[in-house]
């Protein structure tokens, strides 16, 4: 009775979100990551302002400790003292206000990019709250918090600390070599040479580690993505005793994760040492071509030693820069991944000119709708279907016939691929997604629950919901004993496991939680599949008045409890094959009467 | 940080040996300045252009083996922190998966996970640093002082004075530091459970339009991250401008105290000159430590959340004080039990159950919602151990039975049971290591044919929660991979609710024709699916209100009998 379509999302492998797509441009990424310092230019100019004025501040104290020592200077018996303590006096003043600065700056800084992080935090989770459903079908949770957590630091760790040092890099590579540029114009020919090389190396090794960092990303993320997944499932593992192979398997993930980091660690760490010694050897030519100058009677000794220590100024930051280059290879790998994620196709617009939704009657149709979840496989050929206001219409048929999907196209987590679905004849294309979900209420088969306390389950849907009618929908709902015997009542935290609430449980609080909704439409997929007989007759009084005055739709297998409506459609392998009653379908004796029988069949 | 240490030990030697080349690589950098001093304060006058060369070339040669030096230990270090941090995430990741479920339940999942994640990265990430900036910052800083000493000895013990100071400053805002940055990582916590949540209630959430409320609600999650973050942060920030304050400060009195040493005629100036230059190094030294100490904070703050882990204690096993024979397979005896003893709650979650199975026998339980019933199957496996009352397998008491062999009994479907994202081959043989025959035996038998009208059959890939997967489907999976094991007991809870009622039917025959040594447990909500039964129990807020079969049921209990006519009554 299977037919090879299957009725859920697409039967590919798991997509990553890195993987072999084409890897993003550069400059894409630098313009994507200016965009959030932009905000905060303000901020990022004060940063600059107060490292230039930090690092002048750091230039006056030896200039002011050498005017001290020029009064020291006279020799034994002759020291000025009155001067030296003045000078002390000055430096005491001027370091205090340089800490102060360095605080300040410091603290700006971890201001700045605390709210960058916050920002790109905020920027990724409404981008997942954005994306169509199928999206998180196909994704690991583990990956995307390993995006939202590990690679917003990465990001943030580097860029803040390294903007920072890249101005003060810039300010100093550009005053040594005016120093420089003025005592000697011949000996920076060195740097002629040295300089180049320098770049080359970095550029050179920085093409190679990049592929290497972005597989560490993308490592780290699988392997975060098991871990989530194990550890959710770990029950599982438990009964069937097979903790050793599930360790055995995230230790293989972990040796590629470890080895991802390792390796791409072991060529970048080349890159610091690397330029270093291009610095050196700059350093050594100086002093060959030096002494050959000054034997040459070109330059004066002092001014070799002036150069030199230029020098090292000058190549100080450049050196610092290549070690900067290799944490910034990594915060590239890191954005590239965060911005693969703000760049997914959200769900589609609202239709230009889409209305509201409002005072909707509940008059629901289908028109010629043909659906798959991929181009070519088809789930739904050519469904019709009239639900006029207040009816009951319920969806039958076994397994992986495309029940859900019809609910998928109600409410347009997918759009149909041709045909009509209208509600009082207006295209629900051409109304707002919002409205169009809120005419809705929907119980699913998979409860949900969220970290918080009952009443705030309850009142999920309802802002304005109060004790009282929370309590009532509880009653309604035959769970307001059960919330009374937890420890806090209705103030009680339900835990992600939630060890002291079933699963029948969790259903009953979602239908309470339905319960407080006044949408014109209800959707009850598998509604009260983990709910007992018993518990089900008891709230079937609830569930009628919920359902009442509604259009329902009602997908279910308990043949039993959809004896009622007034349509039942039979669906196959993605068509309807029978449509009618109860009475009709049983008269009829088909596929209906056949599935119907079969629940009363013994072995 | 003692689980560190402990991580670092089997490596010591290597690491020793890396500390080493990082010194020797330091030390030779350290001397190219020296050498280009001499070079022109010595060499250059003398104009030897041969000399000079000479220490030319020198200077090429050290630069050369500083550079392979410091490549060298770099690669040792990168290889060490790999090692340890393969072994710190095995053990901690084996440590979760041992866990009971009560402890799992102390430390909340979202709690574990983020432990798993983000805390073993960060003491990744500290493992590594230290080893890179902890060997030059101390050279530089000792070398630093010990040049100075030569220089002028009282001199630098006016700025060693301030030492004590600074490491009143370091140990202060690292002892704030590291509880600082444990809230930060029970703030991220927060913010992993957030994510989690909504990527599972993505339908739910759109359902009801409440994208902006989550947005608002993650909102909160997020800030606070932040805002601890940049607490910790700013704490973390003041030891670097307290340091550099303290050592000027010292060396203003250096000047002051050289100005009366220079006035007594037992100092020159020069020296003054020459002090101040290295204390420059000494200067950005201290800087670096500071910068190690925040990273140090960050690292043991996660190393402390991982330690908690590694160092929950195993649950003891009591031991089975009188095995004995017996004629049944599984027995309940006055079994009691309750979730949350210590909170006062005021009636068990089961009390006082009792059944006894023979092998091959089923067992049928239903019940209303929450009246215990999957609680009967966390005990049997002994997730949770039981308050009061005996479970025996065999006769032993699953206490007794060390836990492989135990679970090794059973093949579970438990509700809303987990895929992995994978081949259906390895969500049903679970790595078993079972053979193709024997998995396409379990799906035959399970009614899942639709595995071979899958692309590529066992081969075909499933997403992540079996996504791509119907719910009948998905049932049907997973009882196969219940079956596959060939299980001694067999529990399915509530583990055919979406299949429709023909292929349920065909299930249980099937079970009935090939399991028939095969003591099974089923939790169902439909009376069909334990109609045949050996032994039905009728569970109520945790007790027993009916047992026996079918037809016993029908005569002797209210409430099953009220099931029964609900179910079926209508149809006939």
């Amino acid at each position: 009775m299977e037919k090879k379509q299957t009725a859920n999302p697409p039967a590919t492998a798991m997509q990553s979100l890195h993987g072999a797509e084409q890897k993003l441009k550069k400059t894409y990424i630098l313009r994507r990551l200016w965009g959030y310092f932009r905000e905060y230019k303000w901020m990022l100019a004060l940063a600059i302002v107060l490292t230039i004025a930090g690092n002048a501040l750091a230039l006056v104290g030896p200039k002011l400790s050498g005017f001290a020592i020029d009064a020291i200077e006279p020799g034994p018996g002759k020291v000025d003292f009155a001067t030296v303590f003045r000078y002390a006096g000055y430096m005491a003043i001027c370091y205090a206000l340089s800490a102060g600065m360095s605080y300040g700056l410091a603290r700006l800084m971890i201001r700045l990019s605390r709210n960058i992080v916050y920002r790109m935090r905020r920027d990724i989770f409404e981008k997942l709250v954005s994306l169509p459903v199928g999206f998180f079908d196909r994704h690991q949770t583990g990956d995307i918090i390993s995006i939202i957590s590990y690679d917003v630091d990465t990001i943030n760790a580097s860029l803040s600390n390294d903007i920072v040092q890249i101005c003060t890099s810039f300010i100093t590579v550009l005053g040594s070599l005016v120093m420089m540029l003025s005592i000697s114009p011949v000996l920076i020919l060195v740097f002629v040479v040295t300089i180049p090389v320098s770049v080359l190396i970095t550029r050179y090794r920085a093409k190679k580690v990049r592929p290497l960092f972005r597989l560490r990303s993308k490592k780290l993320g699988e392997l975060n993505g098991f871990v989530e997944e194990v550890t959710s499932g770990q029950r599982t593992t438990k009964a069937y005793h097979r903790e050793e192979v599930m360790i055995g398997r995230f230790d293989q993930k972990n040796k590629e994760a470890v080895d991802a980091y390792c390796n791409a660690d072991y060529y970048a760490c080349v890159m610091g040492p690397s330029v270093n010694f291009v610095n050196n050897f700059s350093l050594a030519l100086i002093s060959v071509f030096g002494a050959l100058l000054y034997m040459g009677g070109a330059i004066s000794l002092g001014n070799i030693s002036s150069f030199v220590l230029y020098s090292r100024k000058f190549s100080g930051p450049i050196n610092e820069f290549a070690n900067l280059l290799a944490e910034m290879q990594s915060a590239f790998s890191a954005a590239e991944r965060v911005f693969r994620l703000l760049d997914e196709e959200p769900e589609p617009a609202d239709a230009p000119g889409a209305t509201e939704l409002a005072h909707v009657k509940g008059d629901v149709a289908l028109k010629n709708v043909r659906f798959g979840y991929e181009p070519g496989k088809v789930i739904l050929s050519d469904l019709n279907l009239d639900a006029p206001r207040g009816s009951v219409t319920a969806i039958v048929g076994p397994t992986g016939a495309g029940k859900t999907t019809i609910i998928n196209l109600l409410m347009r987590f997918y759009d149909a691929d041709s045909g009509a679905i209208t509600i009082d004849g207006q295209n629900i294309c051409s109304v707002t997604r919002r409205s169009l979900r809120l005419a809705y209420t929907m119980v699913l088969q998979d409860t949900w629950l969220f970290h918080g306390t009952v009443f705030e389950n309850i009142a999920y849907g309802r802002e304005d919901a109060t004790m009282e009618k929370v309590v009532a929908a509880a009653k309604a709902a035959r769970i307001h004993d059960t919330i009374m015997s937890l420890p806090n009542g209705y103030d009680t935290v339900l835990t992600d496991n939630g060890s002291n609430i079933s699963k029948g449980q969790k259903q009953l609080l979602t239908i309470a939680r339905a319960m407080l909704l006044d949408s014109p439409m209800l959707i009850l997929d598998e509604a009260t599949s983990n709910v007992d007989t018993q518990t089900e007759r008891r709230i079937q009084d609830a569930m009628l008045r919920l359902m009442e005055g509604r259009t329902c739709f009602v997908i279910a297998h308990r043949l039993s409890t959809i004896q009622n409506a007034d349509r039942i459609l039979v669906v196959k392998a993605g068509d309807i094959v029978e449509q009618g009653t109860h009475r009709e379908l049983m008269a009829k004796n088909g596929f209906y009467a056949e599935l119907y029988h079969s629940q009363f069949e013994t072995v | 940080m003692k689980t560190v240490l402990r991580y670092l030990k089997p490596q010591y030697a290597r690491l020793a040996l890396q500390l080493t080349i990082k010194f020797i690589g330091t030390i030779t950098e350290l001397f190219i300045p020296w050498m280009l001093s001499h070079i022109l304060d010595d060499i250059v006058p003398l104009r030897d252009m041969v000399q000079v060369y000479l220490w030319g070339a020198l200077m090429l040669l050290a630069a050369a083996v500083a550079l392979f030096g410091n490549v060298c230990a770099n690669r040792m270090s990168t290889r060490i922190s790999r090692r340890f941090t393969e072994k710190l995430r095995h053990d901690a990741f084996a440590r979760v998966s041992y866990l009971s479920s009560r402890q799992v339940d102390g430390f909340t999942l979202s709690s574990l996970i983020s432990r798993l994640t983000s805390d073993t990265y960060n003491v990744h990430q500290m493992v590594d640093r230290m080893q890179r900036l902890g060997v030059r910052a101390p050279i530089l800083l000792l070398g630093g002082i010990c040049v100075t000493f030569t220089l002028e000895p009282v001199l630098t013990l006016v700025l060693v004075c301030t030492l004590p100071l600074l490491g009143v400053v370091v140990f202060g805002v690292s002892r704030r530091g590291v509880p600082l940055y444990v809230r930060v990582q029970e703030a991220v916590d927060g913010m992993v459970r957030k994510v989690q949540e909504n990527m599972t209630g993505v339908r739910v959430i759109k359902a009801l339009s409440k994208t902006e409320y989550e947005k608002e609600r993650f909102d909160e999650v997020n800030r606070e991250v932040v805002r601890r973050d940049q607490h910790a942060g700013a704490v973390m920030a003041t030891t670097n401008p307290v340091m550099s304050l303290l050592l000027n400060l010292g060396l203003t009195a250096v000047v002051v105290v050289g100005a009366f040493r220079v006035n007594a005629g037992v100092s020159k100036a020069g020296k003054i000159i020459a002090f101040l230059s290295y204390f420059t190094i000494i200067l950005n030294a201290m800087m670096m430590i500071s910068r190690l100490f925040m990273i140090y904070s960050k690292g043991a703050a996660s190393a402390k959340r991982i330690e908690e882990v590694l160092e929950t204690p195993v649950e003891p096993v009591p031991g089975d004080p009188a095995p004995r024979t017996s004629e049944y397979h599984v027995e309940f005896q006055n079994v009691s039990f309750s979730y949350n003893k210590a909170e006062g709650k005021t009636r068990d979650d089961l009390s006082g159950v009792s059944f006894a199975l023979r092998r091959g026998q089923t067992l049928g339980i239903i019940g209303p919602t929450g009246s215990g019933k999957s609680t009967i199957v966390s005990l049997l496996m002994r997730f949770y151990d039981v308050d009061a009352g005996e479970i025996r397998i065999g006769g032993r008491r699953i206490e007794g039975i060390p836990e492989e062999e135990l679970h090794t009994m059973f093949g579970v479907v438990f509700q809303n049971d987990f895929i992995l994202a994978d081949s259906i081959r390895e969500n049903i043989d679970f790595g078993r290591g079972l053979s193709d025959e024997t998995l396409l035996l379990a799906a035959k038998l399970a009614q899942a044919e639709f595995i071979e009208e899958k692309e590529g059959g066992l081969s075909h890939m499933l997403t992540a929660k079996g996504a791509n997967l119907s719910g009948g489907q998905k049932q049907r999976l997973l009882i196969a991979r219940a079956l596959a094991g060939k299980p001694e007991i067999l529990v399915l809870d509530d583990a055919s609710s979406a299949l429709d009622y023909k292929t349920d039917q065909a299930l249980r025959s099937a079970l009935h024709h090939n399991f028939s040594d095969t003591t099974t447990i089923i939790i169902a909500q439909r009376i069909s699916s334990i109609l045949n039964a050996d032994h039905i129990l009728v569970l109520d807020g945790g007790r027993v209100i009916g047992a026996g079969t079918h037809e016993e049921l029908l005569a002797s209990c209210a409430d099953y009998r009220e099931i029964y006519e609900v179910q079926m009554g209508e149809a006939e």
